[in-house]
């Protein structure tokens, strides 16, 4: 493999990962499915609106595409679309950036329609503080779809009139400044990360509550943690620049902020560890994907801080390190929370259950297949192997080797995960409107719900997750 | 925003239509807040070129613009009070003449941008890139902002018309007024935006 086809896979792997898989598949997807159901609405509101986003999404989606094999090659600039070298490079920029662009405009649309329909579409007698904490997260996630996308998507323009007209906005040679586009870049796709990770947590709450048949500890601050995470998760794009050249104060305060982020976010794990405590734990599938959850995420969080620090990250910046930060957090955060609420989700969503046993052996294959692909990376990065290079000294070839099998593992498990949920498609509809003995509202309809989701709209007169709402269910059927 | 649930008659919500066209209108100041951004910046490094630059602007054209779209702004503004009080002739009669306004407007512009083109001066030109840094950075935003924005001016009209429509036929009245309601949001920040377009690049010192 060249350096040329190197450079344009990378770059197609993190568009279509990031842009087409991570960042709506959680909180576009479940979001959509859950927040009616789980407010006790009918639908969101505004259905066309929606039906327009997807759309949206699909010609987006359809532009990148086409950008990928069209034209003079896919896009070799990395994800980030870096100025200058973004407007140098022969290669498809401008049609991936408008794919971009579109998708931008849909993830607004449909944050948009996140936030009226929480506002406005709860069920009678639930208040904000009676909202599973599923909710609340997608709301900070909504804020952050609608407060940050708008300047990607200006930014990408500006990318796309340099290219086209020759501007120069970002281009040196014509008084631009490159520095101005890392800026513009990282204010949105910081925030993308809470996009991607804030909804995971919610997930994951939710999933923890329900398999401990406990009430949640620490309801407000979960709930609130959620708004401070997207709230200060807006204000730490700098730490991706810290080598780049900014001056010394700004590298300060970004490097402070970036360490705040890091006490929400211990709130949660905190507050799911005390909720599992004195719990009657049932050892279910979507149980132990929280727990894979919480291990790989704390791994990545913590490394989190190693970049987070000025010192360090001097040290480690644009090494595999990095590579493997982000992946634990983004993989192994985000991707495991995905699959975790559709082990948990998916026999509401067909009414029908998938084979536990497989289930639970191919998370364990997955589970070690990561580890064994991403943890040799934070070594190979503190010795240096810088990212995004297709060849790599011979003194690394060893875990580099170790990596590649785990990353074998991983496919495999991969497919074994997927095969069983699709077999499980084919399977006889079954009973389970409460298969896992859940207390929030979509557990209280059948399985899969019914158009408008309820026969009648519930009316809430309890916190989401009192057991008293638990025996309510058991006492009517 | 203004494909409210005006179908479903049953949730029919004017608050959550309103409401979402706030949030819309908000992600649509972030996007030229990033515009804002960029001008200023590179006015902070570029103080003299930019004053030299703005001088080729045409002031007369620019405030005859802002002109016109603070009347079109009244006028859309009237025509909601109009069809609130149930006059739906007037209404119409007003929406017209809002659009005329827009369409103006744009003439106004094609003129404007005409005669820079006419004299060189777009980006990527020779001339413009035998000039000074500041000079391409300024005229590039120019181009680019008062660009983005004729755009919106064009999206505006077409709901402005879709509007003129379902107010022609009934389907917007005096009791479901919320779709024109959030179509004179529209127009108003189209409007707003111009009004900082406007001292940002003709009337700067």
């Amino acid at each position: 493999m060249g350096p040329a086809t190197y450079n344009a896979l990378f770059t197609v792997h993190g568009l279509t990962m990031i842009f087409l898989f991570i960042i709506p598949g959680l909180a576009a997807s479940f979001g959509n499915f859950m927040i009616p159901i789980m407010i006790g609405a009918k639908d969101v509101a505004f259905p066309r609106l929606n039906l327009f986003s997807w759309y949206l999404f699909i010609l987006g989606a359809t532009i990148i595409l086409v950008g990928i094999f069209t034209g003079d090659g896919p896009p070799d600039t990395g994800w980030t679309f870096y100025a200058p070298y973004s407007l140098k490079t022969n290669t498809n920029v401008v049609l991936t950036v408008f794919g971009a662009f579109v998708l931008g405009f849909s993830s607004i649309l449909t944050g948009l329609n996140f936030l009226v329909t929480i506002h406005r579409m709860r069920a009678p007698g639930m208040g904000f503080f009676r909202m599973p904490l599923f909710i609340w997260s997608l709301y900070g996630t909504a804020w952050i779809q609608l407060l940050a996308t708008p300047v990607i998507g200006i930014t990408f323009l500006m990318i796309a009139a340099d290219r086209l007209f020759n501007i120069g906005f970002f281009d040196p040679a014509q008084g631009g400044d490159p520095l101005l586009y890392q800026h513009l870049f990282w204010i949105y796709s910081h925030p993308a990360v809470y996009i991607m990770i804030l909804p995971a947590m919610g997930a994951i709450t939710e999933i923890i509550i329900t398999f401990s048949h406990r009430t949640v500890f620490g309801y407000k601050a979960i709930a609130l943690s959620s708004l401070a995470i997207a709230f200060v998760g807006y204000l730490v794009w700098g730490h991706h620049m810290f080598t780049a050249g900014m001056s010394e104060i700004a590298r300060l305060i970004f490097s402070f902020l970036t360490f705040l982020v890091a006490i929400p976010s211990a709130i949660k794990v905190f507050n799911w560890t005390a909720t599992m405590y004195k719990g009657s734990i049932s050892l279910e599938p979507p149980f132990w994907w929280a727990m894979a959850f919480i291990f790989v995420f704390m791994i990545g969080g913590l490394t989190g801080l190693v970049l987070g620090s000025l010192s360090t990250d001097v040290h480690l910046t644009d090494t595999m390190f990095v590579v493997a930060h982000f992946h634990y957090i983004v993989f192994g955060g985000a991707g495991l929370a995905f699959f975790a609420a559709l082990h948990y989700w998916y026999p509401k969503m067909f009414g029908k259950m998938y084979n536990k046993k497989v289930a639970n052996r191919g998370l364990l294959l997955l589970f070690i297949g990561f580890n064994v692909l991403y943890f040799p990376m934070f070594i190979l990065g503190y010795m240096g192997q810088p990212r995004r290079y297709y060849d790599y000294l011979p003194q690394f070839a060893t875990a580099n080797l170790i990596s590649t099998i785990g990353s074998w593992i991983l496919a495999t498990a991969l497919i074994i995960i997927i095969v069983n949920l699709l077999r499980a498609r084919k399977g006889t509809p079954e009973e389970i409107d409460d298969p896992w003995g859940g207390r929030t509202l979509e557990w209280k309809t059948q399985s899969p719900p019914p158009l408008e989701n309820f026969e009648d709209i519930p009316i809430i007169s309890h916190e989401p997750y009192d057991l008293i709402s638990k025996q309510r269910v058991d006492g009517t059927k | 925003m203004e494909q409210s649930n005006v179908a479903h008659t049953d949730h029919f919500d004017p608050t959550a239509s309103k409401l979402g066209m706030w949030l819309f209108i908000f992600t649509e100041i972030l996007l030229f807040g990033g515009l804002f951004i960029v001008y200023s910046v590179y006015r902070y490094k570029h103080p003299v070129e930019f004053h030299l630059a703005h001088l080729e602007l045409d002031v007369t054209i620019g405030f005859i613009n802002t002109i016109i779209l603070l009347v079109s702004s009244m006028t859309v503004a009237m025509s909601i009070t109009a069809m609130q009080l149930g006059n739906k002739k007037l209404s119409l009669i007003l929406l017209a003449i809002t659009l005329l306004l827009a369409l103006a407007f744009l003439v106004n512009k094609y003129f404007e941008w005409g005669a820079k083109i006419h004299h060189d001066i777009y980006p990527g030109s020779e001339f413009l890139m035998s000039l000074s840094k500041g000079d391409m950075l300024f005229f590039g935003l120019y181009f680019f902002m008062t660009g983005l924005h004729a755009l919106h001016i064009i999206v505006g009209m077409v709901l402005l018309s879709v509007i003129f429509v379902k107010v022609k036929n009934g389907s917007v009245n005096q009791n479901r007024v919320s779709l024109l309601e959030n179509g004179g949001l529209y127009w108003h920040l189209v409007d707003l935006i111009w009004i900082f377009l406007f001292p940002l690049f003709y009337l700067i010192h």
